[in-house]
């Protein structure tokens, strides 16, 4: 079943096109990742989504206009944005409390979810305390306890280090594949795209449209020494091929994928 | 988007003030040595203070000047004692008049930046009002305002407000101008109207600028409370100043000033201290380096 679908989506900042022309769906359980360059578009995308920019074109969310803004999605900004003055159990419990749940009440509901995260122990240390890694994760858990329809998830790892981010992803799959949350991942991690992706959207660098769609049929765990690692590998260089070279014949183009133009 | 930009207001204290908020602080000293480190700052300060004294001393008692025109620190200090019944009475209103004015003009700046913060456009017309009300020179202004309102609190209450209130304003306007963009953004895409966002991220935000400008004007504040008084006051040390310049009595001038001077430095330290309390998470991120995490002993 569709989720979200867009239809020809487009945004200028004055002269500056930014986005091109965006289609694209995401189905219920799906986990979908926009892999694009820096500067395409891709964070332009998600504040059409929450709303926070007005675009042309047509978004819907379960075949309804998507005017409502904020109801289907619990939004994770591209920095953590943890709140310095919130401890951490405060800064995970803000969306409920903006829901309206009594702060006491939604700590009490956000408590179990520590340890599964990583970061037990810490409810009541301030954000400053925290290590890169465990701030993604207290900024995702934040996202995830709102118990949207949808995920947007702005390059969460993005600033971390190499081997944390490495970690984070695993961690990540093995949570989505427990809850089997609805996602749309922006990210410019080739790798992180193929390990955590049902299917991948490359973006084409500004003015953004979509070069390609790339269904990722691997099955899961990715981890290291899989089988399906060593595929992802292949896939991985076959994307990474294509993004550097965006004039050459895409023919030749992966056969554990499959390539629709869009 | 986010609407504003940062002011372009050439103060010092809107530099001052305009320090990144909540960097986790460079500058705070290693764990445990908090106070040790406080005093070995304090020291090279200390040594300066007190040579200057000792010269002071000096010159005043064998460099050939009379204790008319210039009065040892000591003597300053012998007579500031024997008239210490005198100096607080004065000091007491001054005291009165610093705290009431400055109540005051917090409570303005912080209902009208709130206000400016919610309509923009009110910002474009009451800054340049503000900014000529900070070019009227206090001299000139001090006397007219205790002609309209008398020699009261109210003349005292005005002028401190006059001088404390723009920088404090500007502060405050700053403040949550300096919000982070994408916290607002995640708050409205959770359902936060304006009015949410404000008290959840905009108010926060502001706190390292609202401290900033608190520490500075705070000692305008005392200025302020004093100059009106000499322009006209039943009591105060800004009159008592005055009556004891025209006694040639520059002791007892200098040590009215030395009041006022501990007068500043204290309530200064008040508000270093109430922000301290405040800001609980300024510190929190030097605790925790050393692989400890205090949330566990928390
Ligand atoms: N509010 C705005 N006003 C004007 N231009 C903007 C605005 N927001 C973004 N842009 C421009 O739009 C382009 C895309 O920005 P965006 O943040 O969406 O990129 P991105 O794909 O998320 O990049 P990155 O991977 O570096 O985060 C940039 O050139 C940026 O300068
Ligand atoms: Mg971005």
């Amino acid at each position: 079943m569709t989720r979200l679908e867009l239809r020809n989506v487009r945004k200028s900042f004055g002269a500056l096109e930014v986005l091109a022309g965006i289609s694209l769906h995401v189905a219920a359980g799906e986990f979908v990742s926009i892999l694009g360059p820096s500067g395409a578009g891709k964070s332009t995308l998600f504040q059409l989504l929450t709303g926070a920019l007005k675009g042309e074109g047509d978004m819907r969310f379960d075949g309804a206009p998507l005017d409502d803004h904020g109801r289907h999605f619990a939004f994770m900004p591209q920095r953590d944005a943890l709140m310095p003055w919130r401890r951490v159990i405060d800064n995970v419990t803000l969306g409920l409390e903006v829901q309206g749940m009594k702060r006491r009440e939604a700590r009490e509901q956000v408590a179990p979810l520590f340890a599964e995260f990583g970061l037990a122990g810490f409810e009541r240390a301030w954000p400053a305390e925290l290590s890169g890694g465990m701030r993604q994760r207290a900024a995702l858990l934040r996202t995830v306890v709102q118990q949207r329809d949808m995920l947007l998830l702005d390059e969460p790892f993005g600033a971390l280090d190499a081997l944390t981010r490495a970690a984070m992803q695993r961690w990540l799959e093995g949570m989505w594949r427990r809850h089997r949350w609805t996602a749309l991942l922006i990210t410019h991690d080739v790798r992180e795209a193929v390990s955590l992706s049902d299917r991948i959207y490359l973006l084409s660098s500004r003015p953004a449209r979509i070069v390609s769609e790339i269904a990722v049929p691997l099955s899961r765990p990715r981890a290291a020494g899989s089988d399906a690692a060593r595929q992802a590998a292949v896939l991985e260089a076959e994307i990474l091929d294509t993004l550097l070279n965006p004039g050459a014949d895409r023919a030749s183009f992966p056969q554990t994928a499959q390539r629709r133009s869009s | 988007m986010e609407r504003r930009r940062p002011l372009r207001v050439g103060r010092a204290w809107a530099l001052y003030a305009r320090r990144p908020p909540l960097s986790p602080s460079a500058t705070s000293p290693p764990q445990g040595g908090r106070s040790a480190a406080a005093i070995a700052k304090a020291i090279p300060a200390a040594i300066s203070f007190t040579l200057l004294l000792a010269a002071w001393e000096l010159y005043a008692r064998y460099g050939g000047v009379t204790h008319g025109m210039l009065p040892a620190p000591s003597r300053v200090l012998l007579q500031a004692w024997e008239n210490r019944a005198a100096l607080a009475d004065n000091t007491l209103p001054t005291i009165r008049a610093t705290l009431a004015g400055f109540a005051c003009s917090l409570a303005a700046a912080f209902v009208l930046s709130a206000l400016v913060d919610f309509l923009t456009p009110l910002r474009r017309a009451l800054f340049p009002l503000l900014i000529v009300s900070q070019t009227l020179p206090l001299v000139a202004i001090a006397p007219l305002i205790v002609l309209w309102f008398g020699f009261g609190l109210m003349p005292k209450i005005f002028l401190v407000a006059l001088v404390t209130f723009f920088p404090m304003m500007v502060a405050l306007v700053e403040g949550f101008a300096a919000t982070n963009k994408e916290i607002s953004q995640m708050l409205a895409a959770m359902g936060a109207g304006r009015w949410r966002i404000f008290w959840l991220a905009r108010l926060p935000s502001a706190l390292p600028y609202f401290f900033a400008g608190l520490r500075i004007s705070i000692t305008y504040a005392v200025v302020g409370a004093i100059f009106a008084e000499y322009a006209g006051a039943a009591k105060g040390l800004g009159i008592y100043m005055l009556n004891a310049k025209n006694n040639f009595r520059p002791d007892l001038v200098l040590a009215a000033v030395a009041v006022s001077a501990v007068l500043t430095l204290a309530l200064s330290g008040l508000a270093v201290l109430i922000h301290r309390l405040a800001m609980p998470w300024e510190n929190a991120g030097s605790e925790s380096r050393d692989g400890k995490p205090s949330g566990e002993s928390r």
